[in-house]
């Protein structure tokens, strides 16, 4: 596949589990999805309807792809934590059991153009989308160091395909069980400053995200930041997982981040703004088209809106 | 034999009674990546408004028994970016578009009409009434018989003669039979039920409300029930409305359910997030439903529930 493709059209596909694994704190589901498997690029996710057909649980789970292999056709696999009733069921599958799934959604990991040295840095499970792209980069020549966190030893994921996968591999835990003590952005200076890092590419929770991404502006090193927000469908349907985005044009948007993410460039979103909507956001409460005078928002601001939070521009 | 799934959206012909419910497909673009949109009824998009809008902070949805409860706050692009961009995609994929319109004074909903009327290939009107007055300290237009009409009159007078209009009604009233009457003196020309159902989830955890806009809209085949009782009690009252059934419809059999309390037409919604090819199943699988029942036209079984039981085994196979 060629890169700056307009995004491949995603597939709805019912396929058999190959495998549920346990890997530390995680499960690992790998199913038999030869359409998703062959669209797929590094940074995107599937989802994944659970409990049966009859279920009531309505909401598909969202998981990146972890893993995609030629077998049966093609395998995709992903890593998730059973922590809910959904992804308990999704822990209990066997092998042959059927799985619906759809993917690949979302805006994959832009890849650069030059062979330059680039940072991967993921936090529990969030590094999982890290270790395609790391392929990825460096079947284009670019050097890959990870940098990998989490609370404890058995929280981070992929330490030792990292170290093998990595030119460097630096791990933090909170506990000091497992690498460093303390968490990732503790350790983010140090590891630009050996690696000669061009570009960062993260994946963990979003005050992680926004931390790198200040780090980052500081040596003016581009972040692409993939984000974990609560979904409903996936698919671009059912608008809640959105978040506040700046454009090019320099106007912040309320944008879905199944479709216009789950990467985005590091420096557009506003992180200390998501869960809001903020005041200058186009379409909220008060906004005007540009031209015209802002005015009051009818009826007073929001419940966690309309500048709360005081975010200066 | 092939059932003949045809169906009548006021006077506007349907190749089938299956439709996208409003808030649920997107623009289309969305669910076209799943399914052939131009071989379900129609879609009804996400309710348009005069200014774009960026709607309700997250959390926007918490997952319920059997559905969910949002609070997405209209999010949506504006009629001028819907006009330009939204509504030429739909038509050129060959879809039927039912343009879903939603406002806070009766006069921004004829706005809306009087824009859309000038636009070509709107198949129909849905007013959404589910919208807080903004002359009446925030009141649902859809909670009193008298805001809804006002509204209908309003969108009626400025929409083209040959679009219909369907105003689409809430449960949350204590008759809905009073309000369906009102919208239709005042015009409309079908009824759109049910809109989703006031409720509220509280985090245990964070021991707050789950979304950040308190309470929400359930949605889903937990309100299934709450939508035949509605159309149950319209129909018995207004034989002769077009309504379009939606809430919980998941399968071509609960599809049948809301049929057969009154619905000419179904739509889809939450069942979307769930199978994103949720519409074209339904359509397949009550196909399926009316052929194994020997029914030749879905138009024969709407409303069929209200006709007494008779001994025999099948009221509906005709002679051969």
């Amino acid at each position: 596949m060629k890169d700056g493709e307009a995004g491949v059209a995603p597939v709805q596909v019912r396929g058999p589990v190959l495998t549920v694994r346990r890997i530390d704190a995680y499960y690992a589901l790998t199913m038999v999805a030869p359409p998703i498997a062959t669209r797929f690029r590094p940074g995107q996710f599937i989802a994944v309807a659970v409990g049966g057909p009859e279920t009531s649980m309505l909401l598909r789970r969202a998981f990146f792809v972890h893993d995609v292999r030629p077998d049966h056709g093609g395998t995709v696999e992903f890593v998730f934590t059973a922590r809910g009733p959904g992804t308990r069921w999704l822990a209990a599958r066997r092998g042959r059991d059927l799985l619906d799934a759809a993917g690949p959604l979302g805006r994959p990991f832009p890849v650069p153009r030059d062979p330059v040295s680039c940072l991967l840095i993921g936090v529990d499970y969030g590094s999982t989308p890290l270790f395609p792209l790391a392929d990825r980069l460096r079947s284009r020549g670019c050097q890959v160091d990870f940098l990998l966190g989490g609370s404890s030893v058995d929280r981070v994921f992929g330490a030792l395909r990292a170290r093998r996968a990595g030119r460097s591999a630096t791990i933090t835990t909170t506990d000091g069980s497992l690498g460093v003590r303390g968490v990732v952005t503790d350790m983010l200076s140090q590891v630009i400053h050996e690696a000669r890092t061009d570009a960062i590419y993260a994946s963990a929770p979003m005050p992680v995200l926004r931390e790198v991404t200040m780090l980052a502006s500081r040596y003016e090193i581009p972040v692409q930041a993939c984000v974990e927000e609560t979904m409903a469908c996936g698919t671009g349907t059912c608008m809640t997982c959105v978040l506040p985005v700046v454009g090019a044009d320099g106007i912040t948007r309320i944008v879905r981040s199944c479709t216009a993410g789950p990467v985005f460039r590091g420096d557009a979103v506003r992180w200390d703004d998501v869960g809001t909507i903020p005041f200058d956001a186009l379409g909220a409460p008060g906004w005007k088209p540009p031209g015209q005078p802002q005015e009051a928002a009818p009826g007073g601001p929001p419940r966690r809106a309309a500048g709360e939070r005081g975010h200066a521009r | 034999m092939p059932v003949d799934l045809r169906t009548r959206l006021g006077h506007v012909e349907l190749p089938a009674p299956v439709l996208a419910a409003s808030g649920c497909a997107g623009t289309g673009r969305e669910l076209a990546q799943f399914i052939d949109i131009a071989r379900i009824g129609a879609i009804i998009t996400k309710s348009i408004m005069i200014e774009p809008r960026a709607g309700n902070p997250t959390p926007r949805v918490a997952e319920t028994p059997s559905g969910m409860l949002s609070s997405v706050g209209m999010q949506g692009p504006g009629i001028d970016a819907f006009l330009q961009r939204d509504l030429p995609w739909l038509l050129s994929r060959g879809a039927r578009a039912v343009v879903s319109i939603a406002g806070s004074s009766a006069a921004e909903y004829a706005e809306l009409a009087a824009r859309l009327s000038d636009a070509a290939g709107v198949t129909a009107i849905e007013i959404n009434l589910s919208c807080q007055n903004a002359g009446s300290r925030g009141q649902v237009f859809a909670h009193h018989p008298d805001a809804a009409a006002r509204v209908v009159d309003a969108v009626r007078r400025s929409t083209r003669y040959d679009i219909p209009v369907f105003a689409k009604l809430s449960p949350d009233v204590t008759d809905i039979t009073s309000v369906a009457r009102s919208c239709v003196a005042a015009g409309s020309d079908g009824l759109s039920m049910v809109s989703a159902v006031r409720g509220m989830v509280i985090d245990t955890e964070t021991m707050r409300p789950s979304l950040a806009g308190i309470t929400g809209e359930l949605s889903g085949p937990a309100i299934r029930p709450v939508a035949v009782r509605c159309i149950w009690q319209v129909r018995q009252v207004l034989r002769d409305v077009p309504i379009i059934g939606m809430g919980g419809v998941r399968s071509g059999r609960d599809a049948l359910e809301l049929i057969l309390a009154g619905a000419s037409m179904i739509a889809v919604g939450t069942a979307v997030f769930h199978d994103p090819s949720a519409c074209a199943r339904v359509q397949r699988e009550l196909e399926d439903e009316l052929a194994q029942r020997g029914v030749e036209r879905v138009a024969d079984v709407i409303g069929l529930a209200h006709h007494p039981a008779r001994p025999a085994a099948s009221p509906l196979r005709r002679q051969a």
